[in-house]
């Protein structure tokens, strides 16, 4: 429009700045202490400028783990968090998609019975049912194990709709025309409904993995040998021992490896993740 | 006064396109003007430069005697209905009208007396507490032409108001819009790319071509005298037979040697009683072999292929282009050739247009 | 739902099924109904003996004052980041739809908190705000504020909304920038054309039509609140001081470790599944109706 455009433009170059260098400046404090010697930060000097002991921090972190508190190496961590991560969005990708083809493509009794049990899912985070559902895995013997941090997240039902959603945006003729070429069920699963179903997988993936690898409460409660924790998990550990004692440096060390993948994952798949972000929401 | 002046108006996108590429005209006061061309023209980017929705790279725009171009749109004491009508999905019709009143801080009564002024002449007074998506196509249009009324504006602009009807809603809308101009006497400014809308609802007709005007005038005007092969081939339905000269063998004293193509249109295309019939002193005969023919009940048209024909070339005039060597006769009625039968088609010098090669000119036939 | 069956394969379908709906009732629907079961029951103080005593766990909840203190915790919470959130997303929203330069770097750098775990965030800012050690804590300390969390327990208060806040801003400044930009340009043009200044075009045009959008957000960042930030309370306050942090979620978990009072926890969480499903059905009724993107 005619009007005021260049201040309006101007106005909006400074707004979205702030808002920029508000957002990232927690995540830039945190890369420049775990750049620089625990004492510089202990004692309130630590400058603006990232500093020199950057490869020597992280190198200690993910080897060695910060000495006082879980002698769990940060690298070791991360491995456990991404089994976890990428084993609940596999999980729930594949268990959601089948279950999504079945309620949308086969006629079977009960089935809308299955697809309200599977709605209502929704209605229950895994906040409101902590303690019962701690008692369950534990009485399946699944406390400290991958199944235990994976299996209780994994029926949620937002893949479920969006999968059905979808679904039933897939024309009939194209069902009707594998069949007249002899495709049974499976066949068309593979062959045609999945490669359609390519991008909207992608794009769940991407939130899915993020809420895997962020998980607090839940590996909080199910996991206490060393060798289980997760990243996100072992962070809290690390400052838990009372501020002067705390090791900052390998604290910011691990919490900007703790953020590393997640971040990159949407930085790089910013398109799908958008996508999937609205998709599931709606 | 609220005359509309289009001077040198020229505009460029950063990228280097020039959307519109020196335009000049202008619209008197009272009058219905009616920018008309085909998808791409640049008709609607001139408009929103009108209306202030678009800059303008250089040139001036001058509505009632002042230059507008530094003027914001809601200044400039215009108004103008959207092809999708634009109308706030969450107001009633009452406060669609009565939002641009309520801005300018106009008293309630005043806003009142207006609103049910508009409404009774769209005849919308039975609507005013619904909101648009409850109402048809047509209903939104007088709701989108109340909004505009409502103002009192110096200049209507209308940006191809009428696409999303269907055909026989937007011939009636035509006619109301035309009424309701005349009654009201503002100045309107109207974009279409259907030349019939062009052609019934204006005063001055603007046609457009590639970000430039390729004629202004009254539209019988340009009907009889079209000034390039563009404007002959875009107005007038259907479209006037257009024949590149050297690729004829046509007999035609008195011309130039810079008159490169021959117009004819098809309803001044008169078939002569047999092969041999006589041609008009001066004019021109076609010998046919007719191809195809379409009876529409009221009239016949004929397609026939032209036995002189000595190149492929196809005449360059984008719009109803007929195939080379095809040409078009129209016969009121229902009688008519048969397929296959070879006839003569003649027109009279009069009827003739002539223009240069590059179709850019017209030339004057003695 | 329409009827779109194709095949008729009944054993395969119920194979399909079978994973989710066991994943569903063994962790989801047994926990669940088991909370309920034991929100009637009182354990005797050795865990020997249980007792059915209907809704005693409920009303001796309502007579904590604890409990209450957690709703009102609760309350502020989630309203003061509602608030502020939503308003820091929107604006930015509102600046990034308009086409300027670089707007896909600034919404890269925009959707960086979603990224960021809760608790990963806490941490951030705990680096920031700790008494004595973080950068603005020395700087409030400098400017006569006495800034400590730990003791003050507004200030505790204010330190997770912030990192809440934070958090949240990419979600909303995402759906904000869809629901501007699914409202026509010709809308807005159309009512800058009848006189509206870019002021009065947000407040009486594009706010009104983005109601879908925020009416959604809010039950978005509610929802946040009460679920997702026990990461950030566990790890910048634990809770304190003296409750003034604690949630409704964060004192189930609390009182859970603590495993004494099985039923009074049990309790907790029944009522806090009845507010799910009260925000979930409110959502869908009200609210999905009138969102398309």
């Amino acid at each position: 429009m005619v009007e005021h455009r260049r201040f309006g433009n101007l106005l909006a170059h400074l707004v979205l700045l702030t808002g920029v260098l508000v957002v990232a400046f927690p995540v830039y404090l945190a890369v420049i202490a775990s750049t620089h010697d625990n004492s510089v930060i202990a004692n309130g000097q630590m400058p603006l400028y990232p500093g020199t002991h950057g490869l020597e921090t992280y190198w200690h972190a993910i080897v060695a783990g910060s000495s006082k508190t879980t002698h769990q190496p940060v690298g070791a961590m991360m491995m456990t968090s991404l089994v976890m991560a990428l084993g609940i969005a596999f999980g729930k990708i594949a268990i959601s998609i089948i279950s999504a083809y079945a309620i949308v493509f086969f006629a079977f009794p009960f089935r809308m019975t299955a697809f309200w049990t599977i709605f209502i899912t929704l209605m229950l985070p895994v906040e409101v049912r902590i303690y019962p559902t701690y008692k369950i895995t534990s009485d399946l013997s699944m406390l400290d194990s991958y199944a235990g941090l994976i299996l209780p997240l994994i029926a949620s039902a937002t893949a479920t709709l969006l999968f059905r959603q979808f679904f039933m945006t897939v024309p009939k003729e194209l069902v009707e025309a594998s069949k007249i070429d002899g495709a049974g069920p499976i066949r068309f699963f593979f062959d045609t409904l999945l490669p359609l179903s390519v991008t909207n997988i992608a794009a769940l993936f991407v939130i899915l993995f993020i809420y895997g690898w962020n998980q607090y409460l839940w590996p909080l409660l199910i996991t206490t040998r060393d060798d289980m924790q997760t990243i996100v998990i072992g962070i809290k550990k690390i400052i838990d021992v009372h501020d002067a004692l705390t090791e900052w440096s390998v604290a910011m060390a691990t919490a900007v490896l703790a953020m590393l993948p997640p971040v990159a994952v949407v930085v790089l798949m910013q398109r799908l993740f958008v996508k999937g972000l609205i998709e599931t929401e709606k | 006064m609220a005359n509309v002046a289009l001077r040198n108006v020229r505009k460029a996108y950063p990228n280097g396109f020039e959307a519109i590429k020196g335009v000049t005209f202008e619209v008197g006061d009272g009058q219905f003007c009616v920018l008309v061309g085909p998808s791409g023209c640049g008709k609607s980017t001139l408009l929103r430069t009108i209306a202030g929705l678009e800059t303008v790279t250089s040139g001036e725009i001058d509505i009632g005697g002042r230059v507008v171009n530094q003027i914001e749109p809601a200044d400039r004491d215009i108004a103008m209905v959207f092809q999708n009508y634009a109308l706030y999905p969450h107001m009633s019709v009452y406060n669609n009208m009565a939002y641009g009143l309520r801005n300018r801080r106009m008293e309630k009564k005043e806003i009142d007396t207006r609103v049910q002024e508009a409404a009774r002449i769209l005849e919308l007074a039975a609507l005013l507490d619904r909101k648009p998506g409850q109402l048809s196509g047509g209903q939104r249009q007088r709701v989108a032409m109340g909004r505009a009324i409502v103002r009192q504006p110096k200049v209507f602009l209308f940006d191809e108001p009428l696409s999303n009807l269907d055909a026989k809603l937007r011939i009636a809308m035509r006619v109301e819009i035309r009424k309701l101009q005349r009654r009201l006497n503002t100045t309107s400014i109207y974009v279409t790319h259907d030349q019939l809308e062009a052609m019934t609802l204006a005063d001055i007709l603007v046609v457009m071509n590639g970000g430039q005007v390729e004629q202004i005038g009254n539209p019988l005007d340009i009907y009889e005298k079209p000034a390039t092969t563009f404007v002959a081939a875009f107005i007038g339905a259907p479209p006037m037979n257009l024949i590149a000269l050297r690729d004829a063998d046509i007999a035609l004293p008195g011309i130039g040697s810079e008159a490169g193509i021959l117009g004819i249109r098809p309803e001044d295309l008169h078939m002569t009683s047999g092969v041999n019939g006589a041609v008009p002193d001066g004019g021109i005969a076609l010998d046919l072999t007719v191809e195809t023919i379409e009876r529409v009940g009221a009239e016949t048209y004929v397609y026939g292929l032209r036995s002189d024909q000595n190149g492929t070339a196809a005449v360059s005039a984008k719009p109803g282009e007929l195939p080379p060597g095809e040409i078009l006769v129209r016969i009121p009625g229902q009688s008519g050739p048969a397929i296959g039968e070879r006839i003569r088609a003649a027109a009279a010098r009069e009827k003739l247009h002539l223009f240069s090669a590059d179709g850019r000119k017209r030339i004057a036939l003695s | 739902m329409e009827n779109r069956a194709i095949f008729s394969g009944k054993l395969l379908a119920f194979l399909l099924v079978a994973p989710q709906l066991a994943i569903s009732l063994i962790f989801f629907y047994w926990p669940a109904a088991q909370a309920v079961w034991q929100s009637f029951l009182v354990q005797d103080a050795f865990g020997l003996s249980t007792q059915f005593v209907w809704f005693e766990n409920y009303a001796d909840l309502l007579r904590t004052p604890e409990y209450y203190q957690a709703i009102g915790v609760t309350f502020v919470f989630s309203a003061l980041v509602v608030v502020f959130s939503l308003a820091i997303g929107l604006l930015l929203a509102v600046m990034a739809n308009r086409n300027i330069r670089g707007v896909q770097i600034y919404r890269t750098f925009l959707i960086i908190p979603y990224a960021v775990a809760p608790a990963v965030a806490s941490v951030l800012f705990i680096f920031m705000f700790q008494p004595g050690l973080g950068m603005i804590a020395r700087e409030l300390q400098r400017s006569g504020i006495d800034w400590n969390p730990v003791l003050n327990g507004t200030q505790a208060m204010i330190l997770v909304v912030i990192v809440a806040v934070w958090n949240q801003i990419s979600y909303n400044f995402l759906f904000f920038l869809a629901g501007l930009q699914s409202i026509p340009k010709s809308v807005i043009e159309a009512a800058a054309i009848d006189g509206a200044r870019p002021m009065r075009r947000f407040w009486t045009i594009i706010f009104p039509l983005l109601s879908p959008t925020t009416f959604f957000l809010i039950v978005i960042n509610i929802t946040y609140v009460f679920f997702n930030t026990l990461g950030i309370i566990d790890t910048a306050t634990g809770g304190g001081p003296n409750g003034a942090t604690q949630t409704l979620v964060y004192k189930v978990f609390q009182d859970g470790k603590a495993g004494v009072d099985l039923g009074g926890s049990a309790a907790q969480s029944v009522i806090l599944m009845v507010i799910v499903v009260a925000l979930t059905a409110f959502q869908f009724r009200y609210v999905e109706k009138k969102v398309h993107y």
